[in-house]
């Protein structure tokens, strides 16, 4: 009896492959966009894990200064658990080299596995190096053994073998271990020029990359969630479809909870399918979007993130459960309902059911309050969840308002007709506002977040590259190799250029956190283009004056110390802070003294970088004369324009990801309209029929049905923008400053969101196009046919 | 770090079983061997022997405190040669012995970057901040330094008598087949200083011995440790004594006059017999010892001060001071080694 049921019931899937198709996609893309986000994520956290365990640097505090391994002898033997580190860039392709002591590396580090003597005896000797796999390694270096748990682009090298690869005799700094004794002498007394610098708290690049994750695990859930309002349709149908079918394998002896369990099996059937489908478009685009993580991660924060996926069996599980979830949520009302079904219950499909006005109220309300309460957490909320939270209950209470608020507008309309066919129309509309108003709300959402991150992203690009304009005033940057050749330089430019501006810097401590403390010449350069936040009176005249200090936002903000206070700056002593300036894509602190006063501040520092002011047209000529002149370098000679190119190249492959998320989404959500009006497009025919049959010509129904798809899509749209908007001013003001530490105006683009309203449109003709050419082209003996069942 | 792990295989006794305590078994293919028709030069051989495999600076002392309360202090540099000619790897033990604790502690460093190193004029041995050195040259007048978190030790060695020649001229013999290693020592040093224990610093004095000693195979590959005594009797005499066990023992000792004269005894003139055995970290170590040597009418028995005197490093050993009763009273130092 089972394979009777379970074939008469399959059957129906064989007569309609396209609903098997929207069950199965619809699966799959839900599963498939989770899972690949849940994949990036996954993969991009591994590789901080390893980067971060790599020596477990970011935990422990550390001795910086210029250094040497005599230094490290003299502090380890007045007793100081120190270990030395180089770290650095081989010239070549991007490669670092980590150069660490073997002996006295902390022993939670995730360093390579030394056990073999051999093994041992190469790495001490400079014959053997780890990297991960993948790693590009040229061949100047000593045999590479690939280990798995390096971070991608690292070489693990002995601290000896570092300094030969390095070609220095220096080391970067010292990592002060926790076996610490008490009595050591004093660090000043050892190694006056060396200064303690405090492990940063928690992990910066943890931190700063979690809102990133977070950001793509809210896109995960919001494809995830339009995914299901595509299976939640689809099961729908298929169900209001066979109760015929149910009412006769009843009436021929099959017990309910028999029949229902017939039905919970292919529902996992499909969960099996559908997920493993998902699992499979989820690695394909997790592979696909993969590189542009990557480098978005390493463009905005220097995290380091392998192009390559690992099979981590935690998200592939995670997509079946996704996929499991998501089919009983679907699935779960219309076994429920079968389950219940009179044995003889009526078997024709009931049109989906009548709008209820207390439906509509409960949504209003419950869309109403999540609103309030995304507005209390803007205002009151602190940290990265706030504002998640923040973004979520915006989204779903916006998604809840849509159908009170068409439901609303149709009234309105229905109250203004003129004529009975117009009437019916609004009303026809008004009836389908429920089947469709799930795959409307997809919509909203999808169109919310393409506004809300696409204005997000034009904002950021506006204020960024009105930044660049502003901080990249000087013409040309050139970097000599040393003092001399510095002087040399100086001699060589005079006359040819109208200001030549040292730039000065160096590595300190600004309240205990590693920053970069920077001297910068008085010059009208300066004074016109650096944007502040915040200022105190005659910033600049003070500053000239040697008075005091900028900072840039993001120390100002991590400190909490604004235009007026006082802040350690390290090597440049306690000083008023005189303004802020914005300093976008930094993760660092950041502080400008006068040159004068950090040639006081940081004696003997040499002053090899410039920047010069030529007019625009002379800087071709005069790069050339400098490069041909001057040995100067490899990438010492920077002109505004490519330094320009360089940013927005980075800028641009940042939000490359974001911006393909976005078509996927409003891609699923267009599908769900498909599906929604496919759906509908069935079941409506018994109210479709007599307007046919009362003379209204199959074509114009079907232009009716599509002029109703595009106005609800319209109105769709429309009330998208508010919620976009009100998306974007989450992101960049209370997400941003959160996740980046700055915050950024929000610039309206009108012209943008017309042109997203209008793809609205066009997915909803596409959407439409199907159901409508079908009733179009649909035989006249069909539609005879529902009169049949008349009773 | 497995580079620790990694010198547990190197330095040690892993499968003490094939390849003898430490490492100290393995075939010395490439290493420079020791050569008995060389003379011992002082003071360039205070200093390091690169091309051999394995050398120690071994310091150990037994001490009293002023209320006659036993201690013992132990201070080892090992330099270990990875390959002939290649990289060299240093690691210090220390251990403080009390009647109730023994504190020991452990540090391993690279070559070349000048955290370990010895230096024979001033001499000074040192890793880190444990050191051993000279304030005026030579080795007749040492200060010796280091400790833990725990416990630790600053003390000044002044030596009363000259050093001493083992085997055959500083030529020591381990084995039947030949293996051997160059070893000298200088057993009369008079030590005073502060020993800073957990319950706070203490006043000791007592007598100290230095072990210096180098080879490229100490072991044959089938000994798997050895019982190692050095006794200051009051007499004023000294013993130095080992049993290198395997399947057929190897025994040596060198008797130590007052004046420094030295006659080294093979074979059956030494017996060592265990007389009772404690459990210490889950092994049983013999703790208690009779030691005969007929030819100076030598009749003792040795007592561990603290029968739980264990090293626990990456290679555990025992080692403290103890006590000899019987014909020649006295004090020393027991090292026991491949107890699995």
């Amino acid at each position: 009896m089972n394979r009777a049921a379970l074939g008469a019931l399959l059957a129906h899937w064989r007569r309609q492959p396209l609903q098997l198709l929207t069950l199965v996609v619809g699966l799959a893309l839900a599963t498939g966009l989770w899972t690949g986000v849940q994949a990036i994520n996954a993969q991009a956290r591994l590789d901080y894990a390893e980067a971060a365990a790599t020596l477990g640097q970011d935990d422990l505090p550390r001795i910086e200064g210029d250094l040497s391994l005599d230094d490290f002898a003299t502090l380890r033997r007045a007793g100081w658990p120190v270990t030395p580190v180089i770290d650095g860039t081989p010239p070549g392709p991007r490669l670092r080299v980590l150069g660490i002591d073997p002996f006295t590396a902390p022993q939670n580090g995730a360093t390579p596995d030394l056990t073999d003597t051999a093994d041992l005896t190469a790495f001490l000797d400079g014959r053997l190096v780890f990297a991960a796999e993948g790693t590009e390694v040229p061949e100047s270096l000593p045999e590479v053994r690939r280990i798995a748990n390096l971070a991608p682009g690292l070489v693990v090298a002995d601290i000896l073998a570092a300094q030969a690869i390095l070609g220095t005799g220096r080391i970067d700094h010292m990592l002060i271990l926790p076996e610490a004794r008490g009595d050591l002498p004093p660090l000043a007394e050892l190694l006056p020029d060396a200064e303690r610098v405090e492990a940063l708290a928690g992990s910066e690049i943890g931190r700063l990359t979690d809102s990133f994750h977070l950001n793509l695990t809210a896109f995960g859930l919001l494809a995830f969630a339009v995914g299901l309002f595509i299976v939640h349709a689809a099961i729908g149908l298929a169900f209001e479809q066979r109760r015929p079918l149910f009412r006769t394998l009843r009436a021929l002896g099959l017990p309910a909870a028999r029949l229902t369990l017939l039905l919970a099996a292919e529902l996992v059937a499909f969960t099996l399918l559908g997920g493993a489908l998902g699992i499979v478009l989820g690695y394909g685009m997790a592979a696909f979007l993969l590189p542009g993580v990557a480098a978005t991660l390493s463009g905005l924060y220097g995290a380091s993130v392998e192009g390559g996926l690992t099979l981590a069996p935690a998200w592939w599980l995670s997509g079946f459960a996704m996929a499991g979830i998501g089919l009983a949520v679907a699935g779960s009302q219309s076994l429920w309902q079968l389950a219940r079904l009179p044995v003889l219950a009526p078997a024709m499909p009931r049109a989906w059911a009548r709008a209820r006005l207390s439906t509509l109220r409960r949504q209003g309300a419950g869309g109403l309050v999540l609103l309030l309460a995304a507005a209390l957490v803007a205002i009151f909320g602190t940290g990265l969840v706030a504002g998640f939270v923040c973004l979520g209950a915006l989204l779903l209470g916006a998604a809840l308002l849509l159908p009170p608020v068409l439901s609303a507008v149709l009234s309105f309309g229905a109250r203004r007709a003129k004529g009975a066919l117009a009437q019916w129309l609004w009303a026809d509309t008004q009836q389908q506002l429920p089947g469709l108003s799930l795959a409307l709300m997809a919509l909203l959402l999808a169109l919310a977040a393409n506004i809300g991150v696409g204005t997000m992203v034009g904002s950021f690009r506006d204020t960024f590259t009105g930044w660049l304009d502003q901080r990249l005033a000087a013409e040309l940057y050139v970097r000599t190799v040393d003092e001399a050749q510095a002087t040399e330089l100086r001699a060589f430019l005079e006359g040819r250029v109208d200001a030549i501006l040292p730039i000065v810097g160096t590595e300190t401590s600004f309240e205990g956190m590693p920053g970069d403390l920077y001297g910068q010449p008085d010059d009208p350069t300066f004074r016109r283009n650096w944007p502040l936040l915040d200022a105190g009176p005659e910033v600049w005249d003070r500053l000239a004056a040697g008075e005091g200090a900028l900072v840039n936002e993001q120390l100002a903000r991590r400190t909490g110390f604004w235009s007026g206070a006082e802040v350690d700056l390290g090597a440049g002593g306690r000083r008023e802070v005189l303004g802020v300036y914005s300093d976008y894509g930094n993760p660092r602190g950041q502080a400008i003294l006068t040159l004068d006063a950090f040639r006081v501040a940081v004696p003997d520092m040499p002053e090899t970088r410039f920047a010069l002011r030529v007019p625009p047209a002379e800087v071709p000529a005069l790069a050339d004369a400098i490069a041909a002149r001057f040995d100067l370098p490899e990438d010492g000679l920077v002109d505004q324009a490519a330094l320009k190119g360089f940013s927005l190249d980075v800028f641009e492959r940042t939000f490359a990801v974001t911006a393909a998320l976005n078509v996927l989404t409003l891609v699923v959500a267009g599908f769900a309209l498909w599906a929604s009006l496919t759906t509908l497009g069935t079941m409506r025919l018994p109210q479709v029929a007599p307007v046919w049959a009362l003379g209204l010509t199959r074509r114009g129904l079907a232009l009716a049905d599509l002029a109703r798809a595009l106005i609800l899509a319209a109105f769709t749209a429309v009330l998208a923008i508010p919620t976009g908007v009100a998306l974007a001013w989450v992101l960049l003001a209370v997400v941003n400053v959160q996740a980046f530490g700055w915050r950024l105006p929000l610039l309206a683009d009108p012209g943008g969101w017309a042109v997203l309203s209008l793809w609205a449109i066009v997915a909803a003709a596409l959407a439409a196009a199907l159901p409508v050419w079908r009733l179009w082209r649909m035989p006249p003996a069909q539609l005879v046919q529902v009169f049949v069942h008349e009773r | 770090m497995n580079a620790r792990v990694l010198l547990l295989v190197l330095f040690l006794p892993v499968s003490a079983l094939a390849q003898g305590f430490a490492g100290l078994g393995q075939g010395a293919g490439g290493f420079t061997m020791p050569d008995p028709g060389r003379d011992l030069r002082f003071p360039a051989d205070h200093g390091a022997h690169p091309d051999f495999r394995t050398e120690w600076w071994y310091v150990t002392a037994a001490l009293s405190g002023a209320d006659g309360r036993e201690y013992g202090v132990q201070w080892t540099l090992f330099r270990s040669s990875l390959a002939p000619g290649g990289p060299q790897v240093w690691m210090a033990h220390l251990g403080v012995t009390t009647p109730e604790a023994h504190v020991s502690g452990e540090q391993l460093a690279h070559d070349g970057t000048g955290q370990a190193g010895v230096r024979v004029a001033p001499f000074e041995a040192w890793l880190d901040d444990w050191r051993l050195w000279s304030e005026d040259g030579g080795i007749a007048d040492l200060r010796l330094a280091a400790g833990t978190a725990e416990a630790g030790y600053d003390l000044a060695l002044r030596a009363e008598g000259p050093i001493v020649l083992h085997g055959e001229n500083g030529y020591s013999v381990k084995s039947a087949s030949g293996q051997a290693s160059r070893y000298y020592s200088q057993p009369f040093y008079a030590v005073t200083g502060t020993l800073h224990l957990p319950s706070g610093p203490v006043e000791v004095t007592g007598r100290g011995w230095l072990d210096r000693e180098w080879s490229s195979q100490f072991l044959e590959e089938d000994q798997a440790g050895w019982d190692w005594f050095s006794l200051h009797f009051e007499s004023g005499a000294r013993l130095m004594a080992f049993v290198l066990r395997g399947p057929e023992p190897f025994h040596y000792a060198s008797w130590i006059a007052p004046d420094g004269t030295t006659t080294p005894y093979y074979g059956d003139a030494l017996s060592a017999e265990p007389l009772e055995v404690a459990e210490v970290e889950g092994r049983e170590v013999p703790v208690r010892w009779r030691l005969r040597l007929p030819a100076r009418e030598l009749n003792v028995t040795v007592d561990a001060v603290n029968a739980q005197s264990w090293q626990d490093t990456l290679f555990p050993y025992w080692e403290g001071p103890v006590r000899a009763e019987g014909s020649h009273p006295g004090r020393g130092y027991l090292e026991m080694t491949g107890y699995e």
